[in-house]
């Protein structure tokens, strides 16, 4: 167990120097610079920026210099915003993504996981019909439909709620945009446990369980649900690192002073510092979250270990 | 109330509602069993057996199944008129059960321990502690060594006989009255297969149990059996003691059963099968049979041309350790293995699960990668072939596999099925000559050309089995090897698939390797046989001297765990 995690974490760094590497060349292998715009600079003004920011240098040595100072934790300046720098703006757009991206993932299992029982114990009767259709729903209407319309009903129409703004991390502020962040994780973890549960409840040991003695239902939380949980964990690395890194669109609908926007904006403006920033930061995430699912399946599914083992 | 019986069983019909219509699983069964007796439920699967016994414990699923019966007294109390919760109370209490598959029937991811202790908490309302303590004993009197570190197991990390005990060990914990144990060992090597009986009768006498004990297999069921029930096409056609229906058999379908057997000691060219009885009012059938019944002359085929020779074969697999996942060890499946196999000769390999004969014989198809050693198949050195000398011979060698459901691809009609190999080897052109070939290997294997276009799930397990065969012929190979070829099937289409394997030898001249656990079936099939053991092969002689001057102790212990029918003097026929 301890041996996986530090092969794992050993294994990290090459895997996050790798995504580095990669994302400077290409970066500058793209055309356009962080300060082409428009209305060209004077000649002179330009050649002062470019040399302030040591955009003259030759790109092995911006390279290195990058490199180097990523290992102590600084990620340069930003081109686009001056004087603020790139671990500033991460700073200030971390919490919001973590937030609302932790209360989603959390809404999403406590929702979609009895969604997905509930619709296996009915299989083929009208409530898991009913649930598949919602799920369906859930993940093919696009978040830019959900969100403008729980604003229109929700704070506009009956005023429960406020329409947009972080306002320090209110919880009536998070509310829409975590339902809206939420709904197609929801729909989507519905969608997997009820495969599972269905899958799991065909399992001679179900019906060991049930000779057993014991009840439908505690068959169903004592003997199916951690098996039919299995798919689900897969599922949620990639789910965790989509949902904490966050969405442009939900921030743009609700206002939000989150991490997506930096993505985009920084990829437009070609801010190279910021970019590479954000990139990592999702490389990072990926590998962290990626481990915590192998650690838990070990912990849940003890032939998970012996395969490991001997593998 | 002693002498009335503990479970009797009035006319209970199960039926299911499918898309098709109405089955009756089971259609008006009566039987009843006494305190302390053992009732042997015998019939091929697809039978009701299970069903009647799901249908005792409450578990017919309400959705789909239907239960239309009588009664069932059991301790003088109606089961079908319960309430699920009065079944609750009842079941794995009072009436417990055995299910087939160990590997399956436990939970993988709690321990053996705690899933053993969760009946007893549940109906003995004991506490935790006590309960852990409780199954420690339990896991002692099934005969699982070191109980205290075992009942910490998860079932992954215990072999098929101990998952077994360890289901039994659940299925006695509240010491029942009535056990059900729905083909128990058929999972299990012939060894495991007789410590579990064993123990079933061990266990059923210190408790004064009754036993329902269903198999296929009537020679399994009088080993532990006082009487028998007969099931055929979901009803009872016979019932008796166990000597009854092994000396005064009066059902085609019993009589059928009795015959299809392989047994030591009886070596006939051909099976009977069960169709030989049950389907034949015609007195032709039978008189055909007259001249296959006739016992088998072995003869020598010592002087014929070695197809395969075997040298010093070894095939290892790393064991992988620490932190870099270096190979830290090797496990050796198969031992420096040498032998030859002559042409049109069959060679049975047997030993129990885990002796090497199933990666003894990929190896030598080169399935699997040989450690050192060599294979030269008439005269070729397989390991020194490159890939497409190897893909060239692989249309002379080809292996028919255990598990026919999942031999075949449930994608591919059986037409593409057959056909695939023909295009792989370029043997067939045109499509007219492909289809006409289909249709030929279908007709070899006993299959009717309608089968062509159907899907695998549409056909039963011994007809999937035919489908496989067909598919290994349709390269028109020399040397086949079957690598447990019969062991998922019933024992009456068992012999229909034997018998077919000897048509097609003597039709083919083919060459055989028969991998198999049962060794009354290698001997009626194999010329000679070679007996494995932990990779390596322990004795290697004719068929008949294995089996009446067996030398070496791990064959005599193979030996005697076979099932036999109890002797009675003079038997069947």
């Amino acid at each position: 167990m301890i041996t996986l995690v530090v092969k794992r974490l050993l294994l990290a760094l090459p895997v996050l120097w790798l995504i580095l590497t990669l994302t400077f060349f290409l970066l500058r292998a793209a055309p356009g610079g962080p300060f082409d715009s428009e209305r060209s600079l004077a000649p002179e003004i330009e050649a002062q920026v470019v040399a302030k920011y040591r955009l003259d240098l030759p790109l092995y040595l911006q390279y290195g210099q990058y490199l180097g100072q990523v290992l102590v934790g600084d990620f340069g300046p930003s081109y686009q915003y001056p004087d603020v720098s790139v671990n500033q703006l991460l700073a200030s757009g971390l919490p919001v993504s973590l937030t609302l991206g932790f209360w989603a993932l959390l809404l999403a299992l406590t929702i979609g996981i009895p969604l997905g029982v509930w619709a296996a114990l009915h299989q083929g009767q009208w409530q898991d019909t009913t649930a598949m259709v919602v799920a369906v729903g859930g993940i093919s209407v696009p978040n830019y439909v959900v969100g403008p319309m729980l604003i229109a009903w929700l704070a506009v129409t009956w005023r429960w709620l406020p329409a947009g703004g972080w306002q320090g991390g209110e919880w009536d502020h998070l509310l829409l945009p975590i339902m809206t962040l939420a709904l197609p994780f929801i729909a989507y973890i519905a969608r997997l446990m009820r495969v599972a549960v269905i899958d799991v409840w065909q399992q001679p040991f179900i019906q060991v369980a049930l000779a057993k003695g014991l009840s439908i239902k505690q068959v169903m939380i004592r003997h199916a649900l951690r098996p039919a949980f299995l798919p689900v964990l897969s599922y949620l690395g990639p789910a965790a690192v989509a949902l904490m890194t966050g969405s442009v669109v939900i921030e743009q609908i609700f206002g939000l002073p989150g991490l997506g926007r930096y993505f985009v904006q920084g990829a437009l403006n070609r801010d190279y510092t910021l970019v590479m920033a954000v990139v990592l930061w999702v490389g990072l995430l990926t590998v962290i979250f990626n481990l915590l699912v192998d650690v838990f399946s070990f912990l849940l599914y003890p032939k998970l270990r012996t395969q490991e083992e001997t593998s | 109330m002693e002498n009335s019986p503990r479970l009797s069983v009035k006319d209970l019909t199960v039926q299911f509602v499918t898309k098709t219509g109405c089955f009756t699983a089971v259609d008006q069964l009566s039987f009843d069993i006494n305190a302390g007796q053992t009732m042997g439920l015998v019939g091929e699967s697809g039978s009701g057996k299970s069903v009647t016994a799901l249908a005792l414990m409450g578990l017919v699923p309400s959705s789909s199944g239907t239960i239309k019966g009588q009664q069932v007294m059991f301790q003088g109390r109606n089961l079908l008129g319960l309430s699920e919760k009065q079944m609750r109370l009842l079941r794995g209490n009072r009436i417990s059960m055995i299910f087939q598959e160990p590997m399956t029937a436990l939970n993988p991811v709690f321990r053996v321990g705690t899933q053993v202790a969760e009946v007893l908490r549940l109906h003995k309302k004991m506490p935790k502690r006590l309960a852990w303590q409780r199954t420690i004993e339990l896991f002692d009197s099934v005969g699982i060594t070191e109980p205290e570190q075992k009942v910490r197991s998860y079932p992954h990390q215990l072999s098929g006989g101990q998952q077994q005990r360890v289901m039994i060990a659940m299925a006695i914990a509240c010491e029942p009255d009535l056990l059900i144990c729905d083909e128990p060992t058929t999972a299990l090597d012939v060894t495991i297969q007789k410590q579990v009986l064993i123990l079933l009768k061990r266990l059923q006498q210190e408790m004064g149990m009754s036993m329902l004990f269903i198999s296929h297999d009537l020679g399994v069921v009088a080993e532990v059996a006082d009487h028998v029930l007969v099931m055929y096409r979901s009803q009872l056609v016979e019932q008796g003691s166990v000597e009854k229906i092994f000396t005064r058999a009066e059902h085609p379908y019993t009589q059928g059963l009795l015959a299809c057997r392989p047994q030591l000691g009886n070596n006939p060219k051909r099976l009977l099968t069960v169709t030989d009885f049950v389907d034949t009012a015609n007195e032709k059938a039978l008189s055909v049979n007259k001249e296959r019944l006739k016992p088998q002359v072995k003869e020598d085929k010592s002087d014929l041309p070695t197809l395969l020779r075997v040298d010093h074969l070894t095939t290892m697999f790393p064991i992988k350790g620490g932190l870099l996942g270096r190979t830290v060890d090797h496990f050796k499946a198969v031992d420096g293995v040498s032998f030859d196999v002559k042409c049109g000769e069959t060679l049975g390999l047997v030993g129990e699960s885990g002796s090497g004969k199933t990666t003894l014989g990929r190896t030598i198809l080169r399935l699997q990668q040989a450690s050192s050693g060599h294979v030269f198949y008439d005269g070729i050195d397989l390991f020194a072939q490159n890939k497409n000398e190897m893909r060239a011979m692989r249309s002379r060698m080809q292996i028919i596999f255990q598990d026919p459901y999942a031999a075949l691809n449930p994608r591919m009609r059986v037409d593409q099925a057959l056909i695939e190999p023909l295009v792989l080897h370029g043997l067939k052109k045109s499509q007219n000559q492909q289809q006409a070939q289909a249709v030929h290997l279908l007709e070899q294997v006993g299959l009717s050309s309608d089968a062509l276009y159907r899907y695998p799930h549409e056909f039963s397990g011994g007809q999937r089995q035919r489908i496989c065969i067909a598919r290994a012929l349709a390269v028109e190979p020399e040397f086949i090897v079957c690598d447990e070829s019969v062991s998922a099937l019933d024992v009456s289409v068992q012999a229909q698939v034997l018998n077919l394997l000897k048509d097609l030898q003597d039709e083919l001249s083919l060459t055989y390797i028969f991998i198999s656990h049962d060794l009354s079936v290698v001997q009626f099939m194999a010329d000679r046989v070679a007996v494995m053991k932990q990779g390596q092969l322990v004795e290697l002689n004719s068929a008949e001297n294995i089996f009446n001057n067996p030398k070496h102790p791990y064959t005599k212990g193979l030996i005697n765990a076979i099932p036999k029918p109890p002797d009675y003097g003079e038997c069947l026929q």
